[in-house]
C-alpha cells in the first residue's frame, strides 16, 4: 500500500509542476474559455467546429433559432425543379457530438459590457468571446411596397425554406406563355452571382417546361459578378430572358402586390410571377449588439473579424464588411476558421496570426453547365484584401466539357462543406 | 526510481504534445483551412477533388508550381494557386502531409 501512496503523491506533486509551466490563458477564472456564437449557418456551425477542435477545453456554445438548417447554395436547383429542399436540410447532431453546446432559441439581446447574451428562452448566456453569423436580414423599409406580406405574394427566396418553395410553387403553376420578373438589388448583398443562377435556372425550367414564357431582370447594377459568362451562355441557351440595367432604367422603386407589377423610373412591370431580391443588411442581433455601422453591415478587424466597434465581439459570414470578400457560403466558412483560431489563441493570452483565406464561388447556368469565380484574400491597410493576381472567372471560351466539369466540381463542393460542418 | 519514470512520463507527454501541436489545426499555416471547403479529408472524400490529407508534401508543391505556371490544366487552381507564395505554398503542403486521413 505505501509504494502505491508515495506514487500517487509524486505524481500529483509532479503534475501540479507541469501544470504551471504551461503557459495561462489570460482569462479571470483561469478556464480555458467561454465562447458563444450565435447563428448556425456555414459561418456560425463551421466557427463552432473549429473552435472545439483547436481545444476541446473551451466552452462552446451555439445558439441558433432554427432546429434545421437550410442551405441557400443549390436552392435556386429547388426553384427550378432540379432538387429538392431535402437535400438543402442539416441538423445540429454532428455538432452536439462535437461537445458544442446547442441553444435552440434565437438570441434576442447582447449586452456588450456584462459580456451576457440573452434568449428568446430566457437563457443568459455569459461569455469571453462572442461570434455573431446571423447572415442577412431583409431591409423591409428599403423598397417601398416591399412588405413582409408582400413577400408572400412576390417571394424573395433570399433565405432558404418556406420562401423557396413558394417561388417554385408559383413557377409550377404558372401557365405557359407567362412573365416572370426578377428584381436584383444595388451592392452589397448575400451571393453577388445568386441572382444571375437562378435566372438562369429559371429560364432552364421554362425552356424544358413552358418554353412561350419569358423572364425579365429588372436591374439596380449596370454590371455584376461573371457577367460576361452569364450573358454568353444566356444568349446561346436562353432567348427568353431579358437582362435590363440600371441604365436601361432596370432599377425597381417600389412594388405593387396588387397588381403584382414591379414599378421603376421608366415604367411598370406587369408579372405573372415576381422575385424580389430586396436590399439587405446584417441580421438583427447584430443591431442588437452595436456590432452594425450605417451601411447596416459590420465592420470588422481583418485578421482576428474583431469587430471595430465593440470589444469581445467578432462578426463573420454575410453580415461582416469583408472588404474584397464576397457574401458566399464559402467565405463564411474560410473566415469562421480564421476566427476559429484567432479567437483560441487570443483566449490563450496568445497573438493571432495574419490570415490568409480562399474564396470559390460556383454558379449554374444549367444543370451541367458551370462557372466559377475565385481569390485569395489577406489583410492589408485594415481591410480584407485580394492578393494581386489571385482573382479570376472561369475562361469566356471554354469548350463543353469545362462547363461540365466545373458543374461536376459545384455539386462536391457543396456536399464537402455541408460534411465538414454537419456531417 | 519511481521519481525518474514519473519524470520520464512526464517529458515524454510533454513532447508529444509538442509533436501533436505542430500538426495540429491551431497551428495550420495561412490559407490551409481554406482547402477543407473543396478538399475532403480522405476518409470520406468524395473523388471528385483529391484528398490532401496525408499526401507527400513534394507531391502538392509540384502540383500548385504547374497549376500556376498552368502547365497543368484546371479549372479554379490556376487561379487559386497565383495567390500563394511558394513559401507559403510549402508550409500548407507540409502540414496536410502531417495530417491523418
Amino acid at each position: 500500500m505505501t509504494p502505491t501512496r508515495t506514487s500517487r503523491r509524486d505524481f500529483l506533486k509532479a503534475a501540479a509542476a507541469g501544470a504551471t509551466l504551461l503557459p495561462l490563458p489570460a482569462l479571470a477564472q483561469g478556464a480555458a474559455g467561454r465562447v458563444v456564437v450565435v447563428g448556425g449557418g456555414f459561418g456560425g456551425a463551421t466557427c463552432a467546429h473549429f473552435i472545439k477542435r483547436i481545444d476541446p477545453r473551451i466552452t462552446v456554445t451555439l445558439v441558433e433559432a432554427n432546429r434545421t438548417f437550410v442551405a441557400c447554395p443549390f436552392s435556386n436547383g429547388v426553384i427550378a425543379g432540379l432538387r429538392e429542399i431535402k437535400a438543402q436540410e442539416f441538423g445540429y447532431d454532428k455538432l452536439a457530438g462535437d461537445q458544442v453546446v446547442l441553444q435552440l432559441s434565437p438570441g434576442t439581446a447582447v449586452d456588450p459590457q456584462g459580456r451576457i447574451v440573452t434568449l428568446a428562452n430566457g437563457a443568459q448566456l455569459s461569455y469571453d468571446r462572442l461570434i455573431l453569423s446571423p447572415g442577412i436580414d431583409i431591409r423591409w423599409d428599403g423598397l417601398p411596397g416591399y412588405t413582409q406580406a408582400a413577400a408572400e405574394r412576390m417571394p424573395h427566396a433570399w433565405k432558404a425554406g418556406e420562401q423557396t418553395l413558394l417561388l417554385r410553387r408559383q413557377l409550377e403553376a404558372m401557365d405557359d406563355g407567362g412573365t416572370v420578373v426578377m428584381s436584383a438589388p444595388a451592392n452589397p448583398f448575400r451571393c453577388p452571382p445568386g441572382p444571375y443562377e437562378r435566372a438562369s435556372l429559371i429560364a432552364y425550367y421554362l425552356k424544358t417546361k413552358k418554353p412561350k414564357s419569358k423572364l425579365i431582370i429588372l436591374d439596380a447594377k449596370d454590371a455584376f459578378s461573371k457577367q460576361r459568362l452569364f450573358q454568353n451562355a444566356w444568349k446561346a441557351l436562353y432567348p427568353n430572358l431579358e437582362w435590363v440595367s440600371l441604365s436601361s432604367g432596370g432599377k425597381v422603386t417600389s412594388v405593387d402586390v396588387g397588381a403584382m407589377t414591379l414599378v421603376t423610373d421608366f415604367g411598370r412591370h406587369k408579372a405573372d410571377v415576381a422575385n424580389v431580391i430586396p436590399p439587405q443588411k446584417a441580421g438583427q442581433i447584430a443591431e442588437l449588439a452595436g456590432v452594425a455601422d450605417r451601411t447596416g453591415w459590420c465592420p470588422i478587424d481583418p485578421a482576428t473579424f474583431e469587430s471595430k466597434l465593440q470589444p469581445n465581439i467578432h462578426i463573420i459570414g454575410d453580415a461582416s464588411i469583408a472588404g474584397a470578400m464576397p457574401k458566399s457560403a464559402f467565405s463564411a466558412n474560410a473566415q469562421a476558421k480564421v476566427c476559429a483560431a484567432a479567437v483560441a489563441k487570443l483566449l490563450a493570452g496568445g497573438k493571432p496570426d495574419e490570415p490568409k483565406l480562399i474564396n470559390t464561388c460556383y454558379s449554374l447556368v444549367a444543370p451541367d453547365y458551370g462557372i466559377s469565380i475565385v481569390g485569395v484574400y489577406r489583410p492589408a491597410d485594415g481591410q480584407i484584401k485580394e492578393v494581386e493576381g489571385s482573382a479570376g472567372v472561369s475562361p469566356l471560351d471554354a469548350p463543353t466539357s469545362t462547363r461540365a466539369l466545373e458543374a461536376t466540381f459545384a455539386n462536391a463542393w457543396f456536399n464537402t462543406i455541408t460534411t465538414e460542418v454537419f456531417g | 526510481m519511481n521519481r525518474a519514470c514519473i519524470a520520464t512520463a512526464t517529458a515524454l507527454v510533454f513532447t508529444l504534445m509538442g509533436h501533436a501541436s505542430a500538426a495540429g489545426l491551431a497551428d495550420a499555416p495561412p490559407g490551409a483551412l481554406s482547402c477543407s471547403g473543396c478538399h475532403a479529408p480522405a476518409r470520406t472524400a468524395d473523388a471528385t477533388v483529391p484528398p490532401l490529407t496525408g499526401r507527400n508534401p513534394a507531391d502538392i508543391v509540384a502540383a500548385m508550381q504547374a497549376f500556376k505556371s498552368g502547365q497543368r490544366p484546371s479549372t479554379v487552381m490556376d487561379r487559386i494557386a497565383k495567390g500563394f507564395s511558394e513559401d507559403e505554398v510549402k508550409a500548407i503542403a507540409s502540414w496536410y502531409g502531417a495530417q491523418k486521413n
